[in-house]
């Protein structure tokens, strides 16, 4: 393909299919085939739906795989378009289900099958979809889907229509920043990158997403994977770079394949490679995968791990955008932010602004994840408030508990409480109430989450994650996490609090690179918000929460224990006494508070305290 | 010891052999390499990284930093299956840890040790992105999503054979 009267005729073509309203009398039965839906049992789904379809000679039936459909609590999901009608949604999809909904149309008799229309909650009406538009829509291992969405028009426009210049121009006007986390201005970066002269230039797509709790990157690479390319070749073009790679975790293996899948495509079409459009300009995109280290999100250890050596970070500067990627001018997009460029390009910078607020405009993705009704990946315009994202779109705690914090930005931000609730989530609010945007994981803690305990989870996930090449990190995080381990372990006092403050202040100052300047985060928002429960671990040697088993007692409540002797049995210190039939006590001076009673009753008879 | 492994996997090297020269020109390949030679032999004994580095030239000392930098690489064998649980943080406020004791006490291993008819080893993993499903174990490739721990001898019991 040379021109964009190609492109817009196969578009126009392809279109005919994925339009509802255009069609005859075509059906399209999408099947939710990103990693949660397959993991939900989504594969037998989908070939049970081709399978039945072809032994019922359906043939107006199209069954297509698509990537993540964002309600993850709900998978598999299934979703049918008939022309002229409202789609619906179909959830907890098995086999026997998935054939009831093709009989359903071989033969109208049948009762029909529940169904569900999401559409009618509030879960998609508070949400603005640019990031994820085609995910959960169109098939990601069909580039003529992606066309058909007017996918390449927007690389097609920049390389036949715009400078480089007016690209980067086009990007600084939109406002758009960084979806990594730190919120840096993307046409700014971009226009540090472009005078750089130098034989050859990198794009690179930071696809190492290790938040634990965040997975909106790994949706839209197994939901939009040609959206990332289109950006990328984009980004190319603005800063003059001919070569792109994407360095993903290796954890994300269906994310993976289909980028490969993709990058062949485009290649097959002339989207990619020599002379695109005919405009001279060259780029190509490689992919690289990651072995397991949450520092090479860092862009400085992610070009290290690129250049196959350990990933370290270094001192900036020199930044990326003069030395990078073996020595030369590099520019790092993460893949939220890449996923907005095209319609970007396509919508205008005013288009763009229209969303969100004035300091963060668009919308962000959030995995919402936890202590929530609705766990999934939603998308909303920036300036939505917490609120409005955990209780209308996610649905509250889950069970009647109470909420207690949300915890947003990973490793690196920090937990917020109830009176935050109404803070609208923008980079600067966050940053002002100890917490951060981060690259998109929301992670909701209901009344039975100790907060001294998730304090010190996360500070155990960066003890183990840090490179180690500079002090503070490595040596000031393992001290924090023995305070903690000692608050936890009821052995804390309260020189202990002051102690780890005043560390957490020095490791967050000092440390070489982002893992350790934002390490320091977890504990010093719960230090600030949930004090009182560090205090009755150490003062009261008491979890409020019940969680951190050092801290709790044991007993057998008399009247449900049926004296059936599993308990005393599985002791590994036989301190629990009794006969058969009749109550069992613990002695508590012998007690290890192992717990293991505890899990093992079967008449709910052990009871902490 | 290490002549027999050599003799023992000879086909194993011949096709790492056609892969490092399948990249022969390709910039800062060790990685890749290294998770190939893991995908062939499941695991980087010495006597694979010592191959790798005549092959590529590259020093044995940056080959073995790589490898014990990154977690996913192990020069340890493992067992038949690897058993993963996500210590993600969804999972882990949806009572991950709670599983992970409990497989630990069901085969009788700590994390990150093998049983000793190799059949299982067991493994703390990062987020693997199904937070929707916490907790969350898998199997090789089998995902288990919402477990409990009461199911897990019953999960188990399906590798046994």
């Amino acid at each position: 393909m040379k021109t964009l009267n190609e492109l817009k005729n196969m578009r126009d073509e392809f279109a005919k299919s994925l339009d509802s309203d255009k069609k005859e009398d075509e059906v399209r039965i999408v099947v939710g085939m990103a990693t949660c839906g397959i993991s939900a049992g989504a594969r037998p789904v989908l070939d049970t739906l081709i399978e039945e379809a072809k032994l019922k000679n359906l043939s107006n039936i199209k069954v297509v795989q698509t990537g993540c459909i964002g309600m993850c609590v709900y998978e598999p999901i299934v979703e049918v378009y008939e022309p002229n009608k409202e789609k619906v949604t179909y959830t907890h999809v098995d086999t026997e289900k998935a054939k009831k909904i093709i009989d359903e149309f071989a033969q109208k008799t049948e009762e029909p099958v529940e169904s569900t229309s999401l559409m009618d909650g509030d879960f998609y009406k508070k949400q603005k979809r640019i990031a994820l538009r085609n995910c959960g829509f169109i098939d990601p291992e069909n580039i003529n889907e992606y066309i058909a969405r007017d996918g390449y028009a927007a690389l097609g426009k920049a390389l036949t229509e715009m400078t480089p210049d007016e690209v980067i121009k086009h990007m600084k006007d939109s406002g758009l920043r960084g979806r990594g986390g730190a919120g840096f201005p993307t046409g700014v970066k971009w226009g540090f990158t472009a005078p750089n002269k130098a034989d050859q230039k990198y794009i690179i797509c930071n696809a190492d997403e290790g938040d634990p709790g965040a997975f909106m990157d790994r949706s839209v690479l197994e939901g939009d994977p040609h959206a990332v390319l289109e950006a990328m070749a984009i980004a190319g073009y603005a800063i003059g770079a001919t070569k792109g790679y994407i360095y993903v975790r290796a954890e994300y293996p269906v994310a993976v394949k289909r980028l490969e899948i993709a990058i062949k495509q485009a290649t097959e079409l002339g989207l990619l490679g020599k002379n695109i459009f005919n405009s001279g300009f060259d780029f190509e995109i490689e992919t690289r995968l990651g072995a397991g280290a949450f520092v090479c999100g860092e862009e400085t250890a992610l070009m290290q791990s690129i250049e196959g050596k350990r990933g370290m970070s270094r001192v900036k500067p020199p930044f990326p955008a003069v030395k990078g990627l073996w020595g030369k001018p590099s520019c790092i997009n993460n893949v939220e932010t890449l996923a907005n460029i095209p319609q970007i390009i396509n919508g205008g910078p005013k288009w763009f602004r229209s969303f969100g607020t004035e300091k963060s405009p668009g919308t962000k993705v959030f995995a919402l994840g936890g202590k929530v009704v609705n766990t999934g990946l939603v998308e909303v315009p920036m300036g939505t408030t917490l609120r409005e994202v955990i209780y209308d779109i996610g649905g509250g705690c889950p069970d009647g508990k109470e909420f207690k914090a949300v915890q947003t930005g990973g490793p690196s931000g920090g937990c917020l409480t109830k009176d935050h609730l109404d803070t609208p989530i923008e980079y600067e609010t966050l940053m002002a109430v100890g917490s951060m945007m981060g690259s998109g994981g929301m992670i909701v803690m209901d009344e039975d989450n100790c907060m001294v305990d998730i304090a010190r989870f996360f500070l155990e996930f960066t003890v183990d994650e840090s490179c180690g090449k500079c002090t503070p990190c490595r040596v000031g995080t393992k001290r924090m996490l023995s305070i903690l381990e000692k608050i936890t372990e009821g052995k804390g006092t309260m020189e202990d609090l002051d102690e780890l403050e005043s560390l957490a202040i020095s490791v967050k100052d000092s440390s070489l690179c982002g893992l350790g300047q934002t390490a320091p985060n977890p504990v010093l928002s719960t230090l600030r918000y949930f004090r009182d429960e560090y205090i009755a671990h150490v003062v009261d040697k008491k979890c409020p929460s019940k969680h951190c088993k050092a801290l709790l007692t044991y007993e057998i409540d008399k009247d449900k224990c049926t004296g059936c002797t599993l308990c005393a049995r599985k002791c590994p210190v036989k301190c629990i006494d009794g006969t058969v039939k009749n109550p069992h006590v613990i002695n508590q001076e012998a007690c290890i508070k192992c717990g293991n009673c505890y899990s093992v009753c079967r008449f709910d008879a052990v009871q902490k305290n | 010891m290490q002549n027999d492994f050599v003799q023992l996997k000879q086909k194993e090297f011949a096709e790492l052999k056609e892969y490092i020269d399948s990249v022969k020109n390709v910039q800062g390949i060790l990685m890749q390499t290294l998770q190939k030679a893991q995908d062939i032999f499941g695991y980087l004994p010495l006597e694979v990284q010592k191959f790798i580095s005549d092959e590529t030239n590259i020093p044995l000392a940056d080959i073995y930093g790589v490898v014990t930098f990154y977690t996913q690489f192990t020069i340890e064998e493992k067992g038949k299956h690897t058993i993963g649980v996500c210590l993600g943080t969804a999972c882990y406020v949806k009572g991950s840890q709670e599983i992970i004791d409990k497989i630990a006490d069901e085969l009788d291993v700590k994390v990150g040790q093998t049983t000793e008819d190799k059949l299982f080893t067991l493994e703390a993993t990062r987020c693997l992105g199904c937070c929707g499903l916490a907790p969350v174990m898998v199997v090789d490739e089998d995902v288990y999503g919402k477990v409990d721990s009461k199911k897990v001898p019953e999960i188990i019991a399906k590798y046994r054979n």
